[in-house]
């Protein structure tokens, strides 16, 4: 199975809410929408559902084109960010009406009802009504009827994100698996970089009613071919500064500067924008570190991790580290930044380097 | 600014209470100090709420005394206590100006317009809230609407306490995570007493000096972020605090060692006066790491979660999986693996409850 | 988000079609006879907008109105703060919710002809209570068929009775819709009861008022069946309304040009007084 958009394009009124758009989706894995909130997601998911129409550009399940098609005829699952059952029924039926609209017998309805339930962990609430169960059970709920219909594709639109943390945590470990024998195209949304992390599969990042890039998760994550996909999935923000390459050398102020080495050190003279994670900058030394001294403006120390907002003459740099680092707020704290794990952009925002 | 202390208050929303059971909030002895940053941190129903309320005198307890500075606060209305709370959603005066809006309190009580003014500009500032002053505050985004509200609460200066009730529920989670550092930010710089109330350990971790965890109307520890996440009291706060969880694996002592899945290991916990039996052991997932030798099992799943990468091991023997985090960078394992937990963060817990350690 | 879909239009299409014979014919029937002359036997002449400037003109017609005008304003300022007031001190919680709320919706059940009915015989001076109770034992004179301002007092005293729980319901659905933290927060800010009501309830109930007062605008300024059976529009015209006017030229004299334009006129004149106020209430809102 699969699910393709092909030059899809939505305006409305003179606003372009999706550019020209095509992606091509597989089943067997999640396929995560990651972007801010108005970044389109939700239109993008309603395009290819069929709740909503392009202005250009096709849908296509299956390679057959369904553009037209009505949202009942295209066999697809919809599961939203708020908790949407039937109220007046139990559990299991609000399980069985995708069924039940499908004339399946009553044996066969009983039997896959009883299957999703399972696979939800809601078999021991069947006979509740949704009001009765807690937030978590009535999304699963709502998930156990996207899964029992054997949908070709299931849209999830920010399932998780009234869930309460733990839950979240929990759920977001256990959808993949539960989804991966069911052979449906999976199209997942989510504003949180961790989520699409956590989720696999692949993912587009949405800026501004664009995909700025579609591919595996991790690559994505670890290969971004401009600064808007790097910003839109970096949680904390992306820590951005200008530089300027002459020679082998790059300088980021007065203090700060280091000589180049690979692939960065063959660009042309000039200046460029880098961008580094929090998590690769560090406070204590480290290897290809360069060092940056600070003002230290907020601490945020978890557990198991520090965080530390400082400045950098006007700009606000952030440090992710792994441990406890008693920073002082007004301080000037000397932090690593590990230049192999620099991004290099053009001014245009393409990767260079 | 108040120190705070709650002298073992317990509260039912039955008439009369019988067991345990019937308490929505189990007893409760808490001393805050003033000026500290606190948070109730626990899943929805864990009775953090019915204390939160409490505090803010929306509900007077069963028993035992709400305490400010030492003035008995239990049975006073809400106004009479001069606290300040953010609520989940935002309350703002839509009819009014962002300014009106900050002066709204002071003008209350009477506070002369000169004074209201500077107070207001200075809060203002702090919030990063100059540039709307004039503007309504109905069209707001709803991270400056929250600031609004907290900005209503920080204007007096004989505000007792600040209460945040889950207040980045309606923030995008990219606005979620600058707002978060604000309120950490005006927490180290007005110093005044705050308590912020969540189920996401995130924000209770890094707002928090000391944080309350909370489950079953119970307060299960009490500690610093540090101290939650080293020595977890109890196997739910192990489990709560961290992404992921820390582990916990049935264990059984035998003749005064522990073992797991027929594997010998180290703990820090004294095994002295330990029932022989059943037992469980906790380790986070920062803790667990690869070796030759150890506990066996099989690599399930590999969740690279950017900064690290979250191993899933089904422990053979036992249907077990353990979380095991792997630095980025380094090698992940394949197949069958050996696991070795680090002994000094790895503890036994009893019906729950952390055995003791050591000493020395 | 906005889509279109033509096929949403045959949707829609049974709606227009009643509204069309409901509405749009009968009232297109009025305009063909405002602008003809007839003699009987179904004979009709071109008359132009003659009967407009006769209507516009006579002095009846100014009278009615402005009687209209008058009631409308009285009952207006009657049952708007009432409604508001009687909302504002219901329960906002408990086992007298339900009560209050029956007590309030049993006026706005009774029919119109019989709310009349019941005022004329509760007034009579001879065997009505009220009546009865004012002329003879507390030695008030009142007789609203021969003292105007009897009539009209009764009138009105008739109509806030049986509407204001129409604003009480609306305003108090208004009022339970605020969340609790609005008035947690007021009273952790120190706003006094009138603070609280002027920046919280007032505001949340703008929506709620605004409809209220356009239905009760367009319900009173179309009023017939009322004071019909209770006073006929006397003594003399004291309390003949423009309906009640409307009705006397239209079916009384059989006059129906005249009676035509002026229902046109009376049509005009109720939808610009609600358009301009719909439009006042609503301007915050859009920018």
């Amino acid at each position: 199975m699969t699910l393709e958009i092909q030059d899809v394009t939505k305006r409305v009124g003179a606003e372009i809410h999706i550019h020209e758009t095509s992606l091509r989706f597989l089943p067997g894995h999640f396929n995560v929408l990651l972007g801010e909130t108005n970044a389109g997601k939700t239109t993008l998911m309603k395009l290819m559902a069929g709740l909503d129409q392009p202005t250009s550009g096709q849908v296509l399940i299956d390679g057959v084109e369904v553009t037209k098609q009505s949202t009942q005829d295209r066999q697809i699952s919809f599961v939203h960010q708020f908790f949407v059952n039937y109220p007046h029924l139990s559990v299991y039926e609000n399980i069985a009406s995708p069924l039940r609209l499908a004339r399946i017998s009553s044996s066969d309805i009983d039997r896959r009802v009883r299957e999703a339930a399972d696979l939800m962990k809601l078999t021991p609430m069947l006979e509740r009504r949704p009001q009765e169960l807690s937030g978590g059970q009535q999304q699963r709920t709502a998930l156990a009827r996207a899964i029992v219909k054997d949908s070709k594709v299931v849209f999830l639109d920010e399932p998780l994100a009234n869930l309460d943390y733990k839950l979240r945590e929990e759920l977001r470990s256990e959808l993949p698996q539960l989804f991966a024998d069911r052979g449906a195209v999976v199209i997942y949304a989510t504003s949180e970089p961790a989520e699409a992390l956590m989720l696999g599969g692949c993912t587009a990042t949405l800026h501004e009613g664009r995909v700025s890039q579609f591919d595996e998760t991790s690559d994505v994550y670890r290969n971004p071919v401009n600064l808007t996909t790097a910003q839109v999935f970096s949680d904390p923000p992306l820590n951005t500064a200008v530089v300027t390459k002459a020679g082998g050398r790059c300088t980021l102020n007065t203090e700060v500067s280091w000589e180049l080495s690979g692939p960065q050190s063959q660009l042309a003279d000039g200046e460029y924008m880098i961008g580094v994670r929090p998590h690769h900058v560090l406070p204590t030394a480290i290897s290809e570190g360069v060092a940056i001294a600070g003002s230290v403006q907020v601490t945020e120390l978890s557990g198991s991790e520090s965080v530390a907002h400082f400045r950098v003459g006007e700009g606000s740099w952030v440090s992710q580290s792994e441990g406890i680092h008693p920073y002082q707020v007004g301080e000037s704290h000397t932090f690593f930044m590990d230049v192999s794990k620099c991004f290099f952009f053009a001014a245009d925002g393409r990767l260079v380097a | 600014m108040a120190r705070i202390t709650l002298n073992n208050i317990r509260h039912s929303y039955l008439p009369n209470p019988k067991s345990d059971d019937d308490y929505a909030l189990q007893r409760v002895h808490l001393d805050w100090d003033d000026g500290g940053a606190y948070a109730l941190l626990g899943p929805s129903g864990c009775g953090k709420t019915t204390l939160l309320n409490i505090i803010s005198g929306l509900l007077t307890p069963s028993e035992g005394q709400l305490l400010f500075d030492d003035q008995e606060m239990t049975s006073l209305e809400p106004d009479a206590r001069n606290i300040a709370q953010v609520f989940q959603f935002p309350v703002i005066y839509d009819t009014m100006t962002v300014r009106e809006n900050l002066s709204f309190p002071l003008r209350n009580r009477g506070v002369d317009e000169a004074a209201i003014a500077t107070r207001v500009a200075e809060i203002a500032t702090m919030l990063e809230l100059d540039s709307m002053l004039d503007k309504k505050a109905a069209g707001l985004t709803p991270d400056n609407k929250q600031k609004i509200s907290l900005g209503r609460g920080l204007v007096r200066d004989d505000v007792n306490v600040i209460m945040f009730d889950e207040p980045l529920t309606v923030i995008d989670p990219h606005l979620k995570w600058k707002l978060r550092s604000k309120l950490k930010e005006l927490h180290q710089k007005v110093k005044r007493t705050m308590i912020y109330v969540t189920h996401d350990q995130t924000e209770a971790l890094t707002f928090a000096d000391q944080v309350v965890v909370m489950n079953f109307g119970q307060v299960l520890q009490v500690g610093t972020p540090i101290e939650l996440f080293e020595r977890p009291a109890h196997t739910f706060v192990g489990h709560f605090i961290g992404s992921p969880g820390m582990n916990v694996v049935p264990a059984s002592v035998v003749d005064g060692q522990v073992q797991v899945a027929g594997q010998v290991i180290d703990t820090a916990s004294d095994l002295t006066n330990l029932r022989q039996g059943s037992v469980e052991v906790g380790v986070r997932p920062e803790f667990v790491r690869f070796a030759d030798a150890g506990i066996a099992g099989t690599v399930e799943t590999v969740m690279d979660v950017g900064r690290h990468t979250v191993v899933k091991v089904r422990l053979e023997g036992i249907e077990q999986i353990i979380n095991a985090i792997v630095d980025e960078g380094d090698s992940i394992p394949d197949g069958p693996v050996h696991l070795q937990f680090d002994a000094a963060q790895t503890r036994l817990y009893e019906d729950g409850w952390v055995v003791a350690e050591t000493q020395g | 988000m906005k889509t279109s879909n033509p096929r949403a239009w045959f949707l829609v299409l049974p709606v227009i079609l009643l509204v069309a014979f409901n509405a749009l014919i009968p009232l297109m029937t009025v305009v063909n006879y405002s602008v003809q002359e007839t003699f009987g036997d179904n004979l009709f002449f071109w008359h132009g907008i003659g009967w407009f400037q006769d209507v516009l003109g006579s002095e009846r017609f100014h009278a009615a109105l402005g009687r209209q005008f008058l009631f409308t304003g009285i009952i207006l300022a009657i049952e708007v703060p009432l409604g508001v007031a009687i909302a504002l001190s219901m329960p906002r919680s408990g086992p007298w919710v339900p009560i209050c709320l029956i007590l309030m919706a049993m006026p706005l059940l009774i029919p119109w002809n019989v709310v009349g009915a019941m005022w004329n015989i509760f007034t009579l001076p001879d065997i009505g209570l009220l009546g009865y109770t004012l002329n003879s034992i507390l030695g008030i004179e009142y007789n609203m068929t021969q003292s105007p301002l009897a009539a009209w007092i009764t009138i009105v005293a008739m109509d806030v009775w049986h509407w204001t729980s129409l604003v009480v319901l609306l305003a108090y659905a208004g009022l339970v819709s605020i969340p609790d933290a609005y008035y947690q927060a007021a009273k952790i800010d120190g706003a006094s009861k009138f603070a609280v009501f002027r920046h919280i309830q007032l505001p949340k109930m703008k929506k709620v008022l605004t409809i209220a007062i356009l239905l009760r605008f367009m319900d009173s300024f179309m009023i017939y069946t009322e004071p019909f059976v209770l006073t006929g529009g006397g003594p003399g015209n004291s309390t003949t309304l423009l309906s009640i006017d409307l009705v006397k030229v239209a079916l009384g004299q059989f006059d129906l040009g005249p009676a035509a334009a002026m229902s046109l006129i009376y049509f005009a004149i109720t939808l610009l007084v609600s358009w301009a106020f719909y439009t006042a209430m609503t301007k915050d809102d859009q920018n």
